[in-house]
């Protein structure tokens, strides 16, 4: 059953991806590109995307999960040196390319050899995100 | 283009409504950098995370194949921006544990700092990196 979810959840959210103009990624710099040719679809994707998602949160409020368990609890504490540098470098990337993780997964069967490079590459970087995360916990907390 | 933000609308509904079902479902943030991360450094829920990415990838590849025009990615044909983009939205989404999907889409709309900050922040560095770049040196 849980796998099942997690496919229709995927298929949805690659569909609505694709739909939505997400996987161009002239679509997703001309959205950064705030002093070019701004493109403003993105904010009409995330504003789309977050109304189902606020009544989701309502529901998720009271009960549990369709297949039991619980819910993620917001973690703590909530703003650390971590969430800053790690959203800095991923802005960058995206930034330089116009990919997030999602499109990139999504449009990797027709995004060309770039796209099969850009996900080989971003796999290595989750690799290697735990030595770097390592490295800024060390350079926050001297020893 | 006049239509774009309606196709924009509707995707994101789309998005939205795979999020909902897998949060009300299996109880999961659905972030994309998350699921695929685990499968790099975890031998938790293997199988869901590959279920999600099969959806991710098929049903995109099955409604490409019927579009047409063939939507494009126009990513950019420089190999080594390519992948120091790659290596850098691979590390940093990991260490921020999450992306545009879990921190944006699931964390904005529970109203979570984390969320909203991080997607400030990401937004912010990607234009300021463009900026620079396509427009300071027009590299890209």
């Amino acid at each position: 059953m849980r796998v099942l979810i997690s496919l229709l959840a995927g298929s949805l959210f690659g569909a609505g991806l694709l739909i939505s103009g997400m996987t161009d990624t002239t679509k997703v710099q001309g959205w950064l590109d705030v002093f070019g040719n701004w493109d403003p679809t993105l904010a009409f994707v995330m504003g789309g995307a977050i109304l189902p998602m606020l009544i989701a949160w309502k529901i998720a409020a009271r009960g549990q999960p369709l297949t039991g368990g619980k819910y993620p609890q917001a973690s703590r504490p909530e703003l650390d040196r971590r969430l800053v540098v790690g959203s800095v470098m991923f802005g960058m990337g995206w930034g330089l390319s116009g990919l997030c993780p999602g499109p990139a997964i999504a449009s990797v069967t027709y995004g060309g050899i770039g796209g099969v490079v850009f996900l080989i590459a971003m796999i290595a970087g989750m690799f290697a995100a735990p030595v770097v995360g390592a490295q800024l916990d060390r350079a926050a907390n001297p020893a | 283009m006049q239509v774009a933000w309606i196709w924009g609308l509707a995707g994101g509904l789309l998005i939205g409504l795979g999020a909902a079902v897998y949060l009300l479902g299996n109880g999961r943030i659905m972030g994309a950098s998350g699921i695929l991360g685990g499968l790099v450094d975890s031998t938790d829920r293997t199988a869901e995370r590959l279920a999600f990415v099969a959806g991710l990838i098929g049903m995109p590849l099955v409604l490409w194949l019927f579009m047409s025009p063939a939507p494009q990615t126009h990513l950019t044909g420089n190999l080594p921006v390519v992948i120091i983009a790659g290596v850098l939205v691979g590390v940093g989404t990991r260490i921020a544990n999450g992306c545009t999907s879990g921190h944006g889409v699931c964390g904005i709309s529970r109203f979570s700092l984390r969320g909203i900050v991080a997607t400030l922040i990401y937004i912010g560095s990607g234009a300021v990196t463009l900026y620079l770049l396509r427009h300071m040196l027009g590299w890209v």
